[in-house]
């Protein structure tokens, strides 16, 4: 049924991102799921949660794997059935989807989902190579080609096709540093100029420093469970009524298009229909700018605006904050940061707060619908979901 | 089953090492992949065989890398791009013989084989772009 909500969202929490020097992932988790439970006094977590779905991205970073039980341990939950998921810079967001499916399964009443990860320990070289990972290794990382460098492949073509400019990518990083400026757990507060982002250090051209997303320590965490009994928690739930997971080719030469991602259209597209809503019908969406050209192109495949139109949409200002359709409020993974394995659930966290009016100095009035897309390595995964204010 | 498992990346490489772009061409639908796999991602047949394909085509899409992995620090600034080859089939790669601002969508380019890396698995020899 349309509009129907799948599972709703009854607590979040949200570890400081930034450079957060002594701390381990799991300790970050920690302080996540810690704001969770006190955000919802009315929830027992020892006795009413009952799984953890975690995403995390790399063992390489930490040496750690086996995300799951560790997360689990580290947020008091063990021995509650724990698993991590893994896809790439949406390990999060299917996690979220997976913890979905699991209060439909009818089997869990109460779930916790979240993601972390812990990368500023390691040197720009090391994390270079850790994040490429998530693209093909034998035709891609092979030869040399590194993460900022397939979306720079697909902002040359961009470009070219659409007459998309530097300026442009340039605005969304701008907009996005203003946004995180007004977001306390933001890694970075600093309002920058176009001329900073333009002036920026090549990264893969053009991709410039300010193009690209920041490396992040950060974990975040919902908890949600049935529709029925999410009043018995909170006053406000968050209804998740919509969501879609889609994957394409692990490289990205073999796809039809360098200018859109096919696995993100699917993936709207099962969302939308599944909510019920379109895409003019969204009043805030946290979508993944892990580079500008990502952002430009998450517009389009979300029907934001036209197919070559998103250049223009941030150009003319419509996805800022006092915008007809704000995005990224939180900073995006620009400026609030971009932990891989935190983001997808990070973004779902913000459309919480945005959604029960908790947004602060960020807040969108009157915000009711809210849609959050996250993306896998160079497009090879994509998961929408769209909330309602309940 | 037993000649499925030649249609391998390993076997890809070892066609470059000799000079070859080789392709797995599906002798049930006629589908042709770049790269290889071992089951036709058209119609899931396994009856495939190669097919060789022209080394040249036109630059799709290029990127200049200034900050590179660990492995790569020592080339970087360099090219990369996707080439869409003669054959219709696109293939990514690193661009040589070529100044950053004279690259552009559309540029003709050449596969130059490089065979002094052994073709050990995961080591490869690699090939490289040029233009014509």
């Amino acid at each position: 049924m349309k509009g129907k909500p799948l599972a709703s969202i009854v607590s979040a929490g949200l570890s400081k991102f930034g450079k957060m020097k002594g701390l381990y992932g799991r300790e970050l988790f920690a302080q996540a799921a810690k704001e969770a439970y006190e955000r919802c006094p009315n929830l027992d977590p020892k006795k009413e949660i009952q799984a953890l779905f975690v995403g995390h991205m790399g063992e390489s970073y930490e040496h750690q794997g086996h995300t799951g039980a560790t997360a689990a341990d580290w947020a008091g939950l063990t021995p509650v059935a724990a698993m991590r998921t893994e896809a790439a810079c949406a390990s999060s967001g299917v996690a979220l989807r997976a913890a979905i499916l699991a209060i439909l399964s009818g089997i869990y009443d109460v779930v916790m989902v979240g993601g972390l990860e812990k990368m500023t320990h390691r040197t720009t070289p090391e994390v270079t190579e850790f994040l490429a990972m998530a693209s093909d290794f034998p035709f891609e990382q092979w030869h040399g080609i590194t993460f900022p460098g397939l979306y720079a492949l697909m902002a040359t073509a961009h470009m070219h096709r659409y007459g998309t400019t530097e300026e442009q990518l340039a605005h969304v990083s701008v907009k996005n540093h203003y946004n995180g400026s007004l977001n306390p757990k933001a890694h970075m507060q600093k309002i920058i100029t176009l001329e900073d982002a333009l002036k920026s250090r090549i990264i893969a051209w053009p991709l410039k420093l300010y193009d690209c997303s920041l490396i992040t320590d950060g974990a975040s965490c919902l908890i949600i469970t049935k529709p029925e009994l999410a009043k018995k928690y909170t006053d406000i739930p968050v209804h998740i009524i919509g969501s879609g997971h889609a994957c394409d080719t692990i490289g990205i030469y073999e796809r039809e298009s360098y200018t859109s991602l096919r696995a993100a259209k699917l993936a709207a597209k099962q969302a939308y229909e599944m909510a019920g809503v379109s895409p003019q019908e969204i009043n805030v969406a946290e979508v993944h700018d892990c580079f500008t050209i990502a952002e430009i192109i998450a517009y389009e495949d979300l029907g934001f605006c036209e197919e070559g139109m998103g250049g223009r949409l941030v150009e003319n200002g419509e996805t800022r904050l006092d915008g007809k359709l704000p995005v990224n409020t939180s900073g995006g993974l620009k400026a609030k940061g971009h932990p891989v394995g935190a983001t997808g659930t990070a973004q779902a966290y913000e459309i919480y707060l945005q959604l029960t009016d908790q947004a602060e100095k960020r807040q969108v009035e009157n915000a009711t619908i809210g849609l959050s897309h996250n993306v896998g390595g160079s497009g090879a995964t994509a998961t929408v979901h769209i909330y309602r204010r309940g | 089953m037993a000649e499925t498992t030649s249609f391998t990346i390993e076997q890809f490489y070892k066609f470059i090492e000799k000079g070859k772009l080789m392709s797995v061409r599906c002798t049930e639908c006629g589908k042709v992949m770049l790269p290889p796999k071992p089951i036709c991602d058209e119609c899931l047949s396994d009856k495939l065989e190669w097919k060789q394909l022209t080394p040249r085509g036109k630059l799709e899409t290029y990127t200049v890398i200034h900050v590179a992995p660990t492995q790569f620090q020592s080339l970087a600034p360099y090219a990369v791009g996707i080439v869409k080859l003669q054959d219709g089939l696109k293939l990514p790669g690193i661009i040589k013989n070529v100044a950053f601002e004279d690259l552009h969508i559309g540029m003709e380019l050449e596969i130059e084989f490089d065979a002094s890396l052994p073709s050990k698995w995961p080591i490869w020899p690699r090939y490289y772009f040029k233009p014509i």
